[in-house]
């Protein structure tokens, strides 16, 4: 039950992108097209959840006995842009068609704060390996999700006679927070 | 704790590049050279007029598949087919120089409305609704679908008819695959007639909806000493090559045998100067939707 919970409430109550504003770059740049906007999803939850685990390790064995939490922000990041750069590498090896279709989308990984929010939030919660775990895909399932319903909207835009200076960002912008305000109903579902 | 910090971010850091310096080795991928020689000498404009995803996997597949030649890429043109056949060692073949084409005149033809159309501006929007708000269901829409395709900015709107600049006109194709109603066509620089409307209905029927629609009378296929003028689906076919094969001592007969001067010499009525000013201009407040109804 508490798995349910965890599930539920870090797909639509807390989700990372519409209750927590993490990972916003994406959201705006890569929700044009709902085909693209599954790409960008997809590899956002391998790379989250790699990143989780990872950082997660990294923290228990390196950086608390240590006591050097304080780097635990720069550390991450460090790890974090180190293995996105490995996941390119392992994937164009590999398994060319994901690459193919990922490739583009990889790189801009590194430098989105979803991850670094996922692995960072995981810690605050104390979160054993394996709630961490599930934690982790729960929240980029959450992204999917948001990424997805923002790309079907804006595909809507395309045909909609839109005034000028509301076309392209500004739109996607009020749509953002409209969703976001959508996303605030599902607060009283758990409580 | 200075030395700790240090100690740790140095080492996370030594032994992340490490792993990476390690696994672009053995993860490392062999790529042909070629490859990016090849999509350089390509124009870079990924339209697809190659029929390949972009410039790269054309590159990709014609240094790697020998069935695919070298002179697949329209928006370059011959130099770059020639440039290609060089870097791939294929024989470039003769390019025929194309240009996108609209077989339709529904200014002149005073084209009927059939009902006034207040909805998503795109012609594809308006198709379907009843195949769009002109009587003549293959008439050209005139929201810019194909002008908000064209990568080149070869196209813009006039009077709800689309205009080609052939000078900017690269033959990609993208324009004739957007078109809901089909009136665009790629037909060669060097084409000496051409007809000028694409409907599919019946005599009676163009007759009804058009002033200048093309009845399908067939006067034309049997005057032409060429037989390069066909019927299919009551729509009018010419094959260019034989046409330009049989060369002007025919002296249009086709043309001046039409009875509705739908059928024209090309040369130069085709080539219409783009406007002097925004050569993209789509009207948008041409049907306006009003949003406070």
């Amino acid at each position: 039950m508490d798995i349910f919970l965890l599930f539920i409430s870090a797909i639509f109550v807390n989700n990372i992108l519409l209750a927590q504003y993490l990972g916003n770059c994406p959201y705006l740049g890569c929700s044009k097209e709902k085909s693209v906007a599954i790409g960008m999803g997809a590899a956002v939850l391998f790379v989250i959840v790699l990143a989780t685990v990872i950082t997660f390790l990294i923290q228990k064995y390196i950086m608390n006995p240590f006591q050097l939490g304080y780097l635990q922000t720069i550390i991450f990041i460090l790890v974090i842009a180190a293995l996105v750069q490995f996941v390119e590498m392992f994937l164009k090896k590999m398994v060319p068609p994901l690459y193919k279709s990922l490739g583009i989308y990889l790189p801009l990984i590194t430098t989105n704060c979803a991850v670094l929010g996922v692995a960072i939030l995981v810690q605050r919660k104390e979160f054993d390996l394996w709630t961490s775990f599930l934690y982790s895909i729960a929240a980029s399932l959450g992204f999917l999700l948001a990424i997805v319903l923002m790309a079907g909207i804006r595909e809507r835009f395309v045909v909609t006679r839109l005034p000028r200076s509301m076309q392209g960002v500004p739109s996607g912008l009020v749509m953002a927070g409209i969703m976001s305000l959508a996303f605030l109903a599902f607060k009283g579902m758990i409580a | 704790m200075i030395a700790e910090s240090v100690v740790t971010l140095f080492g996370l850091g030594f032994v992340s590049a490490s792993i990476l310096s390690v696994a672009s080795r053995l993860l490392a991928v062999e790529e042909d050279p070629r490859i990016e020689v090849v999509t350089e000498a390509l124009p870079g404009a990924n339209c697809g007029g190659c029929g390949f995803a972009g410039c790269e996997a054309y590159a990709t597949a014609v240094l790697n598949d020998p069935n695919v030649p070298p002179n697949r890429c329209c928006a370059g043109g011959p130099d770059v087919a020639k440039r290609v056949a060089e870097l791939t060692g294929k024989a470039a073949g003769e390019v025929e120089p194309m240009v996108a084409f609209r077989r339709c005149v529904k200014v002149e033809g005073k084209v009927a409305h059939k009902y006034d159309y207040a909805g998503a501006t795109t012609c594809a929007g308006a198709k379907l609704l009843d195949g769009g708000p002109d009587a003549c269901r293959y008439s050209c829409i005139g929201f810019g679908d194909c002008v908000r395709a064209c990568p080149f900015d070869a196209m813009w709107i006039e009077d709800h008819l689309v205009h080609i600049s052939p000078a900017k006109c690269t033959s990609c194709g993208t324009c004739v695959r957007t078109c809901p109603n089909g009136i665009l066509e790629l037909i060669p620089r060097r084409a000496r007639v051409m007809v000028f409307c694409s409907s599919k209905d019946k005599g009676k029927a163009v007759k009804d909806v058009c002033e200048a629609g093309c009845i399908s009378c067939g006067a034309c296929v049997k005057k032409c000493p060429a037989k390069a003028i066909a019927i299919e689906d009551n729509r009018i076919v010419i094959d260019h090559k034989a046409c330009l094969a049989y060369g002007p001592s025919c002296e249009e007969i086709c043309v001046t045998t039409c009875p509705r001067s739908i059928l024209r010499c090309l040369q130069p009525e085709t080539v219409s100067a783009p406007p002097e000013t925004e050569p993209a201009h789509i009207p948008e407040e041409t049907h306006v939707v009003d949003l406070n109804a």
